[in-house]
């Protein structure tokens, strides 16, 4: 009977009864089954089309199953179990019902077989996530809202344009693997890279992310992106232009991660670095490099779940996420760290934990398919990521110097949802067999080969060794100066500084432009209001001697036209 | 009219149909007022809307697939005679304002009674019987004179029922003033326009008038009637820029003349330009060529701009909810002018649909009326928690207004997107989208004002009654059930374009 019903609905049809349920442990209940069974339904379909929608003289595919669609449908599941356990606490009906459609919007997407469905899809994630920003009832975090919505609907509307003109150049709604050339196809393409936080188009994603609840930015941290990479590897797998441009996502953020304060920030900046690998992989778009892009995707999610996790319980109980002003929580959130160093090693790929073994998938084709200079960036990107994620996240939080703070461990519910995730970064990192049979295409790869292990090796050590020197010798700077901590690395050394003071001129220059902007845009709805508002010329109420003078001036243009045809 | 086979031998009930479809409401109008009586004025109303209703059904049930049906009032075959002619298009409308009726006159009963003065309320549901009549009389005609008559009928009582508005605000009896005289100069040009036809070819039935401007061609006379006819017509549409009677009228008008308004009367005179640009006048000649392109099709998208401007400055609900029907009817008539069975197919969808749409939000202002004592968007700060019901009607009205998939909004600018792309128009495609931006603006102004501004501590505002509810949601659901099954209303309208592109033709069975 469950093949009938697209995987989304059931989420849908939860969310609607949601509300009607009294508030506390049966809805919790409900939001843990909902995944799960969605989880269970999307492992045991067949591949296929299976459900079919006749919507206005086109024939709506809202289930294909295939390898892909799975693999990031499962995830996706998965992430929506671990999250609603994470936010078990929350009594929000908002937040709960907003969680809900999120991810079966999310996991909708990923199933559709066509273009409107997918667009439909689209906007629901906008929708419905925005709420999970508004939650959090202040001000700001409306206008945060308010401008993250405008992109994501932007997105949804650039989207809907490319799907007609695609429509009205090929006849067909299908999607399937295009190629870039026609307006249709960059338009579509356009609406993807802003979904997952190209270069220049990331801007909603540190600006939105930080923003919203404890939960609420766990819960963001797990679709959004990668239903836009998703649909990156779907429609534009082997796309050149790709490789490039997930290069520079992987390179960039990484310094604006180094000089952030808040840490929920510094994850925003991360997510954005590792998509950029999962961008690289499917521009290289072998079926070795599709599958690395879809399981580091599926690792990603959840030591990026992680991280925010933990970070977030530490919010939740400290009322701060700044880095200025935690420190030395180790002492009463023994958990909570240790499970944010299994985060922060899998995203740093040690071995034995996830990252390490879907990142050098994407890394090792970079190599094969000869692009050494992409190699090179990635390699620079991975001990970046080590730098910021990976020693700044959990160092400035549980250890460093004592901030004072004593805070309680975090509640029960959390540090279960941070234990699974945990021990299924660990349990991928160690045993990655049942994560390859997943993947789209057959593979057959090992890890831990010598070579991979020594050279990853080397470079984490390094840094870590570098690290614990200077803390035994007390030359560690306290932590504001800390951030240039591994400025031993060459590379790495003035590129902070330079980058911060090119940043800030950027940002002055930025804010004047912003500023002229507004001027502008102010004085064109002070004028617009002028003329159309209520007391305005054009709305007015006329004479009714006016009024027939319009009559008149119509009739004179309609004859004017018809003789002169 | 050679080529007429349809002999009259009405016999059976089915083949006088159309003649019941205006007799039954016009009979019903002087017996409300025979009566006299408070209590039967409604109930009488209602059923005589609602046999109407399944009139109209039953005969787009006949026509859908293309045929015309033909009826000779009287007995007397046209020319010479009145014949009532239906085919998909104009059934197609008939259905949308019996539906409309139906719909409101339920609400109208509580929402008239608080805003309407008693003594007036059997003359009021009278003169509402008598506009649906005309109304139906417009839509249903094939004489062309006839479509002036029952215009007039319309018109009247329209005059009358907006200035019922006055017992709350005095300023409906100005707003039906002005409606007067630019509803009675527009009738006029359009008699002046029939005139001119009358001249040129001497014959007043559609059918033959466009067999003779066939034989013929395209005279200075003929041109005349044209100019006149569409100016006529474009006024009682609300043809930008001669949309100006239109805002105070439904912002005065009782609230469920309102609804019942914007959903109708505006739709049927689209459906007369229709008929006479695309069976009376043959598509094919230059000078409507002409006159679509450089008059019908740039005004239709300044309308689409600046009537959307001005409903996002509007503090009034119910008054932005008016500029904003000017903006629609500006999509309806940019469709038109593609002269495409697409944009065709896209401006009929988008009749019925915004008609629904205006219908759901209208109604739900007259439900903030009769609560909030007013629509303004101050009177209405924080209603969305008093009124989850109505205001999530608002809600749903209000993305089918912008176009969000999965509502009627949304299939017919998708098709109208489709035909601008068609014609390899983009620019035009770009201004649909862009002008729908404005529309998310002023909506979110409302959703903004509903459900974000604090609730006045001392309001004491309730739920509206189940009676306005039912007939609101009716509405709103309508605008999700036509978005997600787009067949009826996709087929019927596309059957209505493909008749009417057929030109001539279509009217010769």
């Amino acid at each position: 009977m469950l093949e009938q019903l697209p995987v989304a609905f059931l989420f849908f049809a939860a969310a609607l009864v949601l509300p009607l349920l009294p508030k506390g442990h049966l809805r919790g209940a409900v939001l843990l089954a909902i995944p799960l069974i969605a989880g269970w339904q999307v492992w045991s379909l067949p591949a296929g089309n299976l459900v079919n929608v006749e919507f206005f003289g086109f024939t709506l595919d809202l289930m294909r199953v295939d390898k892909l669609s799975r693999v990031f449908g499962l995830i996706f599941c998965l992430a929506a179990f671990l999250t609603n356990l994470y936010a078990w606490h929350i009594r929000d009906t908002v937040q709960q019902v907003a969680a809900l459609v999120y991810a079966g919007a999310a996991i909708g997407a990923v199933f559709a077989g066509d273009l409107i469905t997918l667009f439909i899809y689209w906007e629901g994630t906008a929708i419905s996530s925005v709420f999970l920003i508004w939650a959090r009832r202040t001000t700001a975090a409306y206008y945060t809202g308010m401008r993250y919505l405008i992109i994501q609907i932007g997105s949804g509307v650039i989207l809907l344009a490319g799907v007609a003109l695609m429509y009205n150049d090929t006849g067909s709604i299908a999607f399937e693997h295009m190629t870039l050339g026609t307006p249709a196809t960059w338009l579509i393409f356009l609406s993807f890279g802003i979904k997952c936080a190209f270069p220049l188009l990331h801007n909603w994603l540190q600006d939105a992310y930080p923003a919203a609840t404890v939960t609420g930015t766990v819960i963001l941290s797990a679709f959004t992106t990668k239903l836009a990479v998703y649909a990156l590897a779907r429609g534009f797998a082997g796309t050149e232009i790709l490789i490039y441009i997930g290069a520079v996502m992987t390179l960039f953020p990484i310094f604006f991660a180094e000089i952030e304060n808040d840490l929920r920030r510094v994850l925003a900046y991360s997510l954005n670095n590792q998509l950029g690998f999962m961008v690289v992989g499917i521009g290289i778009g072998t079926e070795m490099a599709l599958n690395g892009t879809a399981a580091h995707a599926f690792a990603h999610i959840l030591y990026k779940a992680l991280l925010f996790m933990s970070v977030g319980a530490v919010l939740f109980r400290t009322g701060t996420s700044k880095a200025s002003e935690l420190g030395g929580l180790y002492r009463t959130m023994p958990r909570t760290a240790v499970f944010c160093l299994v985060g922060a090693a899998s995203i740093s790929a040690f071995p034995l934990f996830s990252g390490f073994v879907t990142k050098s998938l994407i890394v090792e084709q970079t190599a094969a398919n000869n692009y050494p200079i992409i190699w090179g960036v990635l390699v620079f990107a991975s001990a970046g990521v080590l730098s910021h994620s990976g020693i700044k996240i959990p160092f400035f939080t549980f250890f460093a110097h004592d901030s004072g703070l004593r805070p309680k461990e975090a509640p029960m519910h959390m540090q279960l949802a941070m234990g699974i995730t945990a021990a299924l970064c660990i349990m991928i990192g160690v045993y990655p067999a049942p994560l390859y049979a997943l993947l789209p295409y057959p593979i057959d790869y090992d890890a831990y080969t010598f070579g991979h292990v020594v050279t990853q090796l080397q470079l984490l050590c390094f840094a870590l060794l570098a690290f614990c020197f200077l803390m035994r010798t007390g030359i560690h700077p306290p932590e504001i100066r800390a951030i240039n901590l591994d400025s031993d690395w060459t590379y790495r050394r003035f590129l902070p500084k330079v980058i911060a003071r090119v940043y800030t001129n950027i940002s002055t220059l930025w804010g004047r432009m912003g500023a002229q902007k507004n001027r502008w845009i102010k004085a064109l709805i002070a004028k617009a209001y002028h003329s159309h508002g209520p007391e305005g010329e054009i709305s007015k109420s006329w004479p009714t001697g006016a009024m027939v003078i319009w009559i008149a001036v119509m009739l004179g243009i309609t004859l004017m036209v018809s003789f002169a045809s | 009219m050679s080529a007429e086979t349809l002999q009259h031998t009405a016999l059976t009930l089915n083949d006088q149909l159309p003649a019941l479809q205006i007799l039954v409401t016009f009979i019903a109008a002087p017996l409300v007022v025979m009566f006299g009586s408070l209590r039967l004025a409604w109930p009488i109303t209602f059923a005589a809307s609602a046999i109407s209703f399944v009139i109209a059904l039953m005969l787009l049930s006949q026509v859908i697939d293309g045929s015309v049906i033909s009826y000779h009032m009287g007995g007397w075959a046209p020319p010479l005679g009145i014949e009532y002619r239906v085919d998909a298009a104009n059934a197609f409308v008939l259905v949308l304002v019996t539906a409309i009726s139906t719909l409101v006159l339920p609400y109208a009963r509580v929402s008239v009674a608080a805003e309407v003065q008693k003594k007036h309320h059997t003359l009021f549901y009278t003169a509402f019987l008598l506009c649906l009549t005309g109304l139906l009389g417009v839509t249903i005609t094939g004489d062309a004179f006839n479509v002036f008559v029952f215009l007039e009928i319309s018109s009247l009582s329209t005059y009358v029922l907006i200035a019922q508005g006055a017992n709350r605000d005095r300023r409906a009896l100005t707003a039906a003033y002005d409606y007067l005289i630019m509803g009675t100069i527009g009738a006029t040009f359009f008699v002046i326009g029939l005139g001119f036809l009358y001249m040129a070819t001497g014959t007043l039935n559609m059918a033959d008038i466009s067999d003779r401007i066939a034989d013929q061609g395209a005279n200075r006379t003929v041109r005349m009637a044209i100019a006149f006819i569409v100016v006529g017509i474009g006024l009682k549409a609300a043809m930008y820029p001669l949309h100006l009677w239109l805002p105070n009228a439904y912002t005065y008008a009782p609230s469920a003349i309102t609804a019942f308004l914007a959903a109708t009367a505006t739709k049927v005179a689209i459906y007369v330009l229709l008929r006479f640009l695309f069976s009376v006048f043959q598509p094919t000649l230059l000078m409507e060529y002409y006159s679509l392109r450089f008059v019908i099709l740039p005004f239709a998208i300044l309308a689409m701009f600046l009537a959307s401007y001005i409903a996002i400055f509007q503090t009034d609900l119910k008054r932005m909810l008016a500029y904003s029907s000017v903006a629609q009817i500006g999509y309806i008539l940019l469709g038109i002018s593609f002269l495409t069975e697409t944009g065709l197919t896209a401006a009929i969808v988008h009749l019925f649909n915004h008609g629904i749409t205006k219908a759901a939000l209208f109604m739900a202002v007259g439900a903030y009326v009769l609560r909030a004592n007013g629509s303004f968007y101050d009177e209405i700060e924080g209603l969305g928690r008093r009124m989850p019901w109505t205001s999530a009607a608002v809600v749903i009205g209000g993305l089918s207004l912008i176009g969000v998939p999965g509502t009627a909004g949304f299939v017919s600018k998708w098709l109208l997107v489709q035909g601008a792309l068609e014609k390899g128009w983009w620019p035009v495609a770009l201004l649909i989208v862009a002008s729908s931006l404005l529309a998310v603006i002023y909506v979110w102004r409302v959703v903004e004002v509903l459900y974000m501004k604090p609730t006045p501590a001392d309001s004491v505002v309730r739920e509206a009654p189940v009676s306005m509810l039912i007939p609101i949601w009716i509405a709103a659901l309508a605008c999700i059930w036509f978005g997600l099954n787009t067949d009826m209303t996709l087929n019927a309208a596309k059957a209505a374009a493909q008749g009417l592109l057929a030109g001539s033709a279509g009217m010769m069975n």
